[in-house]
């Protein structure tokens, strides 16, 4: 009998050695002459352990972490073969608490499972959901999605099963699936990671969705940033073509889905629904007016259901375990789970999946202990570039939708980015202002010279000069950015800008906060 | 560096194989550069032929994109993240140590053709910030140490 060892192959877990320490592995146990079965599994999302090796041993599987090549041969000394103890050992991996206290269920195979093993993913439960929605009506299947309360994962939350439905019901001889692979937004990682760590949960979410609404296509459109993505996604997709999960007749049903990985090439913008169909079509990637909606003239001008990776991904086990399963998690309109990535300067950074509800404050130190630099946390960014600064004041807020809503804040992907007290929120505005100007696609006026002024007006700001005059111009520009621009890029520049403002308006060099108005 | 005439050929062999597919021009850029290391201007006409577009269409295509490059590349790109949380780990700091330890800004290659520096907005490896990616190959919780040894590592294998 071989011992099975495991080393993330997550590209977060290879950029702090993964690969190094697999191969030091293999190496030092010929060097033993130990049969070992080395799997390359996707991260549990624990990134300050990583790279975490797991061992399987009678008693499940046992934790090292973080491991270093140079801890190598001290880990086999210590017979961490067989759960050994070791200054690295950290117990069985299910006890972690940081993983204990999650609930799992778009990820619940991620870090378990060999990523691109199809025999793995059936083994752990994967394609039940598909195998329940070919004995289902399309109407059913789209109406599980419905009762699910799921929303669009990407950022707009707006209800999935809608979407579809819509899809469902506008005939035509094509219609298409796009999987919104584009995970531009900075501080979120957890499109990767499912597509690194379990990327046939979202071909089985895509077949869903094409069997539902009756799309023979689908396209996952992936941002050129993740190479160890599009290779997993591919080897995951010719596995399902050749065990006929994917092809013109999926498991013998006599209904054909096909899917392709087209790539990006390095535009934020693209990330936007029409963005990214103009870009799939091989142009540039100009935002489109809307209506007509996507889900009536989408990709080529058919019918198209575009949803977010983790949104797709959701979908086996709604039809696995039911709507109701699921919508029992969560609370107010937010259902179900939201994988959150706590990022930047936070001690314990990594994916927390969690039923909608928590705060902003417990998920901040009892998940993330916070900061990493071990100086007070200033303010936290939630939801992309595009989303608001929140200060300590406002750490209580629940992670809903709509409680965000009603603070002038956004949950978006559900990316947080912390900052500690050396932070220059002034600093950040501008910053926000200059990525608009660089990433506009340059179709509406607001967005596309707005951003410029605004980086300028920053400038000046910043500066000290003529603040009376300069910070009710900054705002009026907001103001013209997210009432007159086409899409959220313009749109939504504004929340990371104001908030800053209305939030730290000393580094603004306002003292008295009634000047900051 | 690819010749002339065959970086032509190769060119007509990436065309003729995707110009069928739908949307197909990004996967044929995506090809030449992935072959030729950049999207030689030369190469527009022949792209815009195969797929019945002007030139101007195609050069719209290859200039909006930050991805696409018209001039070589050095030996080795280097893709420093500027985002929010790679800023809120000294990323900014480290974009200075590099561009002076390379001598060249944004968009550059160093005079002997060994790097080339370009911007990131997220190589999603937030968790273990500052990132960057070189080549291939990415890097998390990088500090001037550990961009230093990595560049000797690179000019060790060479």
């Amino acid at each position: 009998m071989s011992f099975v060892v495991y080393v993330p192959c997550d590209s977060s877990a290879i950029s702090l050695g993964a690969n190094r320490v697999a191969a030091a592995i293999i190496q030092e146990a010929q060097k033993r002459g130990i049969a070992i079965e080395l799997v390359r599994n996707g991260s549990r999302g624990l990134f300050w352990l990583e790279p975490m090796v797991e061992v399987e041993t009678s008693a499940g599987r046992i934790a090292y972490g973080p491991v270093q090549v140079t801890d190598v041969a001290s880990l086999f000394g210590a017979n961490f073969l067989e759960g050994g103890a070791h200054a690295l050992a950290l117990g069985h991996t299910e006890e972690l608490s940081y993983l204990k206290k999650q609930q799992r269920l778009t990820f619940a195979r991620c870090g378990k499972t060999d990523p691109v093993n199809l025999d793995d993913y059936i083994k752990n439960d994967g394609y039940c959901g598909l195998s329940n929605a070919l004995k289902m009506a399309p109407h059913d299947i789209v109406k599980a999605v419905t009762d699910s309360g799921l929303r669009g994962r990407g950022g707009a939350a707006f209800p999935t099963g809608i979407k579809w439905n819509t899809v469902l019901n506008t005939p035509s001889e094509q219609k298409y699936i796009i999987c919104n692979a584009d995970e531009g937004d900075s501080g979120t990682f957890s499109d990767r990671m499912i597509m690194e760590g379990d990327p046939f949960v979202l071909i089985e979410g895509m077949t869903i969705a094409g069997i539902a609404v009756g799309a023979t296509q689908g396209y996952i459109y992936l941002r050129v940033e993740y190479p160890h993505a599009h290779k997993a996604l591919n080897s995951a997709i010719e596995k399902a073509y050749e065990a006929g999960y994917l092809g013109d007749d999926v498991l013998g049903s006599g209904k054909a889905f096909h899917l392709e990985v087209r790539l990006g090439a390095g535009a934020y913008i693209c990330g936007e629904e029409t963005s990214l169909m103009e870009s799939l079509e091989g142009k540039r990637g100009l935002v489109r007016f809307k209506p007509p909606l996507p889900a009536i003239s989408g990709l080529f001008g058919k019918p198209t259901v575009v949803n977010n990776v983790i949104s797709l991904a959701s979908v086996p086990i709604i039809l696995d375990k039911g709507g109701d399963y699921y919508r029992d998690f969560g609370m107010g309109r937010s259902r179900g789970t939201l994988p959150l990535q706590l990022a930047g300067n936070i001690k314990q950074a990594g994916l927390v999946e969690l039923a909608f509800g928590i705060t902003l404050r417990e998920l901040l130190y009892d998940f993330g202990g916070g900061s990493a630099s071990g100086r007070p946390i200033k303010a936290v960014q939630v939801g992309g570039p595009l989303g608001a600064y929140l200060p300590e004041s406002q750490f209580d807020t629940p992670l809903d939708y709509e409680a965000f809503a009603a603070i002038w804040a956004v949950l978006g992907h559900g990316g947080v980015v912390v900052f500690d007290d050396t932070a220059d929120m002034a600093t950040m505005a501008r910053y926000s202002m200059e990525f608009c100007a660089i990433e506009s696609c340059g179709k509406c006026t607001p967005c596309r010279i707005g951003s410029t002024r605004g980086t300028e007006v920053m400038d000046e700001i910043i500066e000290g000069h003529d603040l009376s005059k300069n910070i009710p111009l900054l705002r009026d520009l907001c103001n013209t950015l997210l009432n007159g621009s086409l899409c959220a890029l313009g749109g939504m520049t504004p929340y990371p800008v104001l908030s800053a403002l209305n939030h730290f308006p000393e580094d603004f060099g306002i003292n008295d906060k009634a000047d900051a108005a | 560096m690819t010749e002339p005439h065959s970086m032509q050929v190769t060119v007509q062999e990436i065309t003729t194989a995707l110009k069928d597919k739908p949307g197909a021009l990004l996967p044929i850029l995506h090809a030449i550069q992935d072959t030729v290391g950049y999207i030689p201007t030369v190469c527009v006409p022949q792209i815009a032929g195969a797929l019945n577009l002007s030139r101007a269409e195609v050069h719209g295509v290859i200039s909006f994109y930050h991805y696409f490059r018209d001039t070589p590349p050095g030996k080795h790109t280097i893709h420093l993240c500027r985002a929010e949380s790679c800023q809120s780990m000294g990323g900014k700091s480290l974009e200075s140590y590099v561009k002076t330890k390379l001598g060249i800004d944004f968009h550059e290659t160093t005079a002997d053709g060994k790097y080339s520096l370009e911007p990131v907005y997220c190589l999603g490896n937030c968790a273990c910030s500052p990132a960057m990616q070189i080549d291939e190959e990415i890097y998390g919780r990088v500090s001037e140490k550990t961009f230093d040894s990595t560049l000797t590592d690179l000019e060790n294998l060479a």
